[in-house]
């Protein structure tokens, strides 16, 4: 890759939630900005754009990382799912969002599209982690409404029935 | 908050990013996962000309575990490294204290020569190499030369490396025979900026404890063996930290957990000695 300049637009391609992607960026685009601006995926929500709430938390080649910490321009080449890719079909929702919404894991969603993102990965690597692991994880995201509770329950049941099977 | 303008540059080989740095000095900044350098950009703390990407440098990118040491290049991630097969082994201490740095969703990118690079004085991977006596390999077109932590962390957020040089890998010790290993820190929640961390090396004739977020550096000091001995000394090595007060602890409550959280880890680490 050559020098990118500041002062110009460039071509950044990368996967989202399966299909190949591209438009165009400056070097100092975010990458949540790259996401809902330019492709118009808005289902990532932007928060502190410092790293500390988790809120525009993605997967990046299957590790959830806070876009705001990380240049469209390198995200090129990256394999990236975001919120709009957890649902099987328009009209279901994922084992794991349906948990949340069975367990009242959001109120307000601000931070929601983040946390299913960490929880998705998280529990697609270790099925079968602790709560104490899950716990861990949460600890990367602030939620101001739920306190958190609901969001282990959601995330245990979830963990049940992906084990079990259930659809 | 949004970063300011900057080129962009990525790396293909050491060489490519060694020009860089040569060419623009102090007005490029390596970026390897960014999780340090990123808030700095969006809050607009750094404003440099050009970011050069290093993620893509194959040499950078291997872990080498060979004895005495496990060489960790600037690309591997934070994640890499505790997936390391063996790491509970062969790096004891390293492996308890990775999973108090940030969080997962920042480990997935972050580096252990980017936090080195950044030198925040409660950092994790600083401590570790001062508890370890460990090295930072810096490399630029002109040379390449290998520091100890106690010659390249020179204050807080500063280091001795030079505008046009990178850190192209730190050396962290393997396990000794006889030895053992112990970290703790104290943080207002789990993967926040440590108060105070602590980490411990013992071996048959003494014990080194380090610790972090209290002076502008990773500090150790050297304890004899007998932990009856070790009150003076933990108390004086706690005044000469210069503790301060900040909005999240007084200097003498920092004092106070050197004094403890210091003596437990120490404690800890003679019998976990192999």
């Amino acid at each position: 890759m050559p020098r990118l300049s500041a002062e110009q637009r460039h071509t950044v391609q990368f996967t989202l939630n399966g299909r190949p992607v591209s438009g165009e960026a400056e070097p100092r685009r975010l990458l949540h900005d790259f996401l809902r601006h330019t492709l118009g995926a808005t289902g990532t929500h932007v928060g502190c754009e410092h790293g500390v709430c988790g809120a525009c938390t993605v997967q990046i080649d299957g590790e959830p990382a806070r876009a705001c910490l990380v240049l469209a321009v390198q995200a090129d080449g990256a394999d990236i799912r975001t919120v709009e890719g957890l649902a099987p079909a328009p009209d279901r929702l994922s084992i794991l969002q349906e948990c949340f919404r069975q367990f009242h894991a959001l109120q307000c969603g601000f931070c929601t599209p983040g946390i299913l993102m960490s929880l998705d990965a998280f529990l697609k690597r270790e099925p079968h982690a602790s709560e104490a692991a899950l716990r861990d994880l949460l600890s990367g995201h602030l939620c101001r409404c739920t306190g958190y509770a609901p969001i282990l329950r959601a995330a245990r049941a979830a963990q049940e029935r992906l084990s079990a099977g259930v659809p | 908050m949004k970063p300011p303008k900057f080129d962009y540059l990525r790396a293909r080989n050491a060489a490519e990013a060694l020009a860089v740095l040569h060419q623009e000095g102090g007005e490029a900044r390596v970026i390897a996962g960014g999780q340090s350098l990123m808030p700095m950009l969006n809050m607009r703390f750094a404003r440099p000309a050009v970011l050069v990407d290093v993620m893509h440098v194959a040499e950078w990118q291997c872990i080498t575990d060979t004895d005495p040491a496990l060489r960790i290049g600037a690309a591997v991630r934070q994640v890499a490294v505790m997936r390391h097969a063996g790491l509970g082994q062969r790096v004891p201490l390293l492996a308890a204290a990775l999973p108090w740095l940030g969080h997962a969703q920042t480990r997935s990118r972050g580096t252990l020569c980017g936090s080195v690079a950044h030198a925040d004085p409660s950092a994790e991977v600083p401590l570790v190499l001062a508890a370890l006596e460990g090295s930072i390999h810096l490399r630029s077109r002109r040379k390449a030369r290998t520091l100890s932590a106690a010659e390249f962390f020179t204050g807080m957020m500063a280091t001795a490396r030079a505008d046009d040089e990178v850190i192209e890998a730190i050396s962290v010790p393997t396990v000794r025979a006889g030895h053992g290993y112990a970290f703790r820190e104290v943080a207002r929640r789990h993967g926040d900026f440590a108060i105070v961390g602590c980490a411990a090396a013992a071996g048959p004739d003494d014990v080194r404890l380090a610790v972090a977020g209290v002076a502008d550096t990773p500090r150790s000091v050297v304890l004899p063996a007998d932990a009856k001995t070790w009150d003076d000394a933990l108390d004086a090595f706690a005044w000469s930290l210069d503790a301060r007060d900040d909005l999240h602890a007084t200097a003498r409550y920092r004092r106070e957990l050197v004094r403890r959280l210091g003596r437990d880890v120490c404690l800890e680490a003679q019998q976990c000695r192999a």
